[in-house]
């Protein structure tokens, strides 16, 4: 009833091809940014903002990332771990090297230093597809772990490899270190989030992006019809490598403040970003923030209820954890290849139609 | 976007739970992963005391001790996600049992005024309190652990090491890279040479090092693992035939079920240590009456007289002394995170205390002060033998290289004080 095109009138080219065409995801979309970025910072504490926010925001960043590379132009990546490393190192050593520069520059240098890093590892794609590209950026993956803990020269040569986010600030609001308020790291990380998803969302929807899917569903035929496969794949894995790359940076600086390359950026990470993807619906910007959400709740929602409301063991509810999450991959690769973005676009449908389905 | 909200509304709900006037104290252990063989241990013999403390005494100075237990897997991130669920709570005391996690938590302990006590691992230069004000890592900490393995070998070579190779098999994490510096500097000082053999988390791949160790035949190895690593190692070691005699672990590559698996062929296996072993002690008489028989042990209570369960009941032991410290000196039973560092900086152990807790001869004796968390540094070694399982206390608690550790501890946490601009307390 509420959710149809009809009486929506557009009058002009650019409002008829706007990402959100149905008046009432519109005002959903700025009720959803107005609660962000309006009452959230009113009402955040350190619990909220460190243990279930940031990482939801900075995983968001990564899987759109992701999913341009993977979801949108078909190059399969298993080097996001590394990709982030690039990012959370390149940060630091701007953030020791410039202390005066403003985060939002450093983090942005991150993701760029990171793009650079990222098409040079793209190259491979242009000769080999498919399974053994994945294996081409898990090269890249354990390279660029190794390369951390190995060079001396990345983390300034501190005693114990680690890096440490000294502190920093935005127009002179810390944004990292321990005495950064909640509000203002959850701020500093939504406009990158919001930044990231409406480029990301624009390009997937302009040529650029079209290209990508031409290249995903059939290269040889997109060659044809005049797609530069040098281009859209290496522009691909730049864009990809940047949010990825942006969201390694937050990561380290303003989530957790210290890291440990191997530990921190490992294989899990490029796997767990890969599942977002997956869970959340390949080729969807939407799917990515629902896979992100999906991995980072999860855990803590089940934890919350299986510690603290039901009382059973800490380790239990671990194990549990590991086997929910494995069982609600496989269930999503049977039932809905397409992910929790497809269950929202069915939802959405339906929704269309009602109270009339026929 | 409606199920995020959701699930966050009812997180929120849960996590906003009222502040009971007792004393808290997370346990941020791990039972789960490739570390779990240490983990579990440690934080069965940490949550037994305190049910020993509830049971027999009814807490610490009338007040009730709430363990909240939250499972961290060695990980970073649950840790980060463990100490913000757990500090609202009025969280005393956090022992996260994993240097990553310390490193992790330093600053935001600092900064929420809560003490951190890293018994034994962690960043070593926290020993300097005049930089560090709420990070405590006495009694003994890992620069002390590197001398104290060198001391060993001086002893045992009539205090001359030149010419000597030693290898150090280490985790190549924060944790493995801590005593590089201190055994770099003694290498200088006793002009023995230092191999160093990196080995990846979480330590099932050993081949290549070990076949190093087997190609160059180093006069010792030193051992810094933690979880599955070390059992791998010690299964490495005698696969090589090499002397066991001459392979030295760190006191986290020092228990049980690190030995166990090799069998035989680990007899003779050296390990650091800093608390007592077996379960000789008549505080075990209590817990057998109050934890073990009442069912109210943490975990499956098999693990009484383990080394790691001594090291948990005696990390238990000194914080529950910390409390009682910080409770006579602020006159008030139901103290506060910042009370209670206080009373970790006013800590004294002294053996007739330990005698009247039923843990003589435990650990040593030692005071802390402002300028000193980190307590004297005093380490034993222990051999394994396999013939009758257990290990035997071959060297007593002894001082280390005070004067090499302490110019070292000074260099790191004055670069770390520089780095965060922090001015210097104690004066």
């Amino acid at each position: 009833m509420f959710y149809r095109e009809a009486g929506d009138f557009k009058t002009s080219y650019t409002a008829d091809s706007q990402t959100f065409p149905i008046k009432f995801d519109r005002y959903r979309y700025y009720v959803v940014l107005a609660v962000a970025f309006g009452i959230i910072p009113f009402i955040i504490n350190d619990y909220w903002a460190n243990a279930l926010l940031l990482p939801f925001l900075i995983y968001a960043i990564a899987a759109i990332g992701l999913n341009i590379l993977v979801g949108y132009c078909g190059q399969v990546s298993l080097g996001t771990g590394g990709f982030m490393a690039v990012g959370a190192y390149a940060c630091y050593k701007l953030m020791t090297a410039f202390p005066d520069i403003s985060m939002f520059i450093h983090v942005i240098l991150a993701g760029g230093i990171t793009a650079i890093v990222g098409v040079l590892f793209g190259l491979p794609s242009l000769r080999i597809k498919g399974f053994y590209l994945a294996v081409a950026t898990l090269a890249a993956q354990f390279f660029l772990v190794w390369l951390f803990n190995r060079v001396p020269w990345f983390y300034n040569y501190s005693a114990s490899g680690q890096i440490n986010a000294p502190e920093r600030d935005v127009f002179g609001i810390v944004i990292t270190g321990p005495n950064a308020p909640a509000w203002a790291t959850y701020l500093f990380c939504l406009i990158f989030v919001t930044v990231c998803a409406i480029v990301a969302r624009n390009l997937t929807r302009g040529s650029t992006g079209r290209k990508w899917m031409a290249i995903r569903d059939m290269d040889i035929a997109a060659e044809i019809i005049g797609v530069n496969p040098l281009k859209a794949k290496l522009t691909a894995f730049a864009v990809s490598s940047f949010f990825v790359g942006v969201a390694g940076a937050l990561f380290f600086a303003v989530y957790l403040g210290a890291v440990e390359v191997g530990e921190v950026f490992g294989i899990q990470k490029s796997f767990l970003v890969l599942f977002m993807v997956i869970i959340g619906g390949l080729g969807s910007i939407f799917g990515s923030f629902a896979g992100a959400a999906f991995l980072v709740l999860l855990p803590v929602v089940l934890k919350l209820i299986g510690v603290d409301l039901l009382g059973w063991p800490t380790d239990i509810v671990a194990h549990l954890n590991l086997v929910v999450v494995g069982a609600l991959i496989i269930m999503f690769l049977i039932l809905e290849p397409h992910g929790l973005a497809q269950l929202w676009r069915v939802a959405k449908e339906k929704l269309r139609l009602w109270p009339f389905p026929h | 976007m409606n199920k995020t909200l959701a699930t966050m509304a009812l997180s929120a709900l849960m996590a906003a739970g009222p502040a009971m006037a007792d004393l808290v104290i997370p346990d941020l252990s791990y039972r789960t992963g490739p570390f779990a063989a240490g983990g579990i241990p440690f934080s069965d013999g940490y949550n037994d005391y305190f049910t020993l403390l509830n049971e027999r005494d009814g807490g610490i100075g009338g007040e009730p001790i709430r363990v909240i237990e939250c499972e961290t897997g060695y990980n970073t991130e649950k840790g980060v996600e463990c100490y913000e669920s757990t500090k609202g709570e009025g969280a005393l005391v956090y022992q996260p049992l994993s240097t990553g996690i310390t490193y992790q938590l330093i600053p935001k302990v600092t900064a929420d005024g809560i003490p951190l006590h890293t018994m034994g691992y962690g960043r070593t230069s926290a020993a300097n309190g005049k930089v560090f004000s709420n990070v405590f890592n006495y009694p003994a900490n890992y620069w002390n652990g590197a001398s104290g393995a060198v001391n060993h070998l001086l002893d045992i070579n009539d205090g001359d090491l030149k010419g000597k190779t030693i290898a150090l098999v280490y985790h190549n994490s924060a944790y493995g890279k801590e005593p590089i510096r201190t055994l770099e500097a003694l290498s200088e000082k006793y002009g023995f040479e230092l191999t160093l053999l990196p080995v990846d988390s979480p330590g099932q791949e050993q081949k290549s090092q070990w076949l190093q160790i087997r190609r160059e035949k180093p006069d010792y190895v030193v051992l810094w693992g933690w979880g599955i690593m070390n059992q791998v190692a010690v299964q490495e070691a005698a696969n090589i035939r090499y002397p066991m005699e001459n392979f030295i672990g760190v006191w986290w590559s020092g228990a049980e079920f690190d030995v166990e698996p090799a069998g035989d062929k680990a007899t003779g296996y050296k390990a650091l240590t800093f608390t007592g072993l077996g379960d000789d002690y008549p505080v075990y008489d209590d817990l057998k009456k109050y934890v073990v028989d009442a069912g109210k042990t943490a975990g499956a209570g098999d693990q009484l007289g383990a080394v790691q369960y001594n090291r948990g009941l005696y990390a238990a032991m000194l914080a529950a002394e910390a409390i009682k410290t910080a409770q006579e000196m602020h006159g008030v039973t139901d103290i506060t995170p910042a009370m209670m560092r206080d009373g970790m900086e006013a800590l004294e152990i002294t053996n007739a205390k330990m005698e009247g807790l039923g843990m003589a001869g435990f650990g040593p004796e030692f005071s802390v002060s402002c300028e000193n968390h980190g307590g004297p540094g005093l380490v034993g070694v222990v051999q394994w033998d396999a013939s009758t399982g257990t290990w035997n206390n071959i060297q007593d608690f002894k001082p280390t290289d005070g004067e090499v550790i302490g110019a070292l501890i000074n260099e790191d946490s004055a670069a770390y004080a520089a780095e965060n601009n922090i001015s210097e307390r104690c004066e």
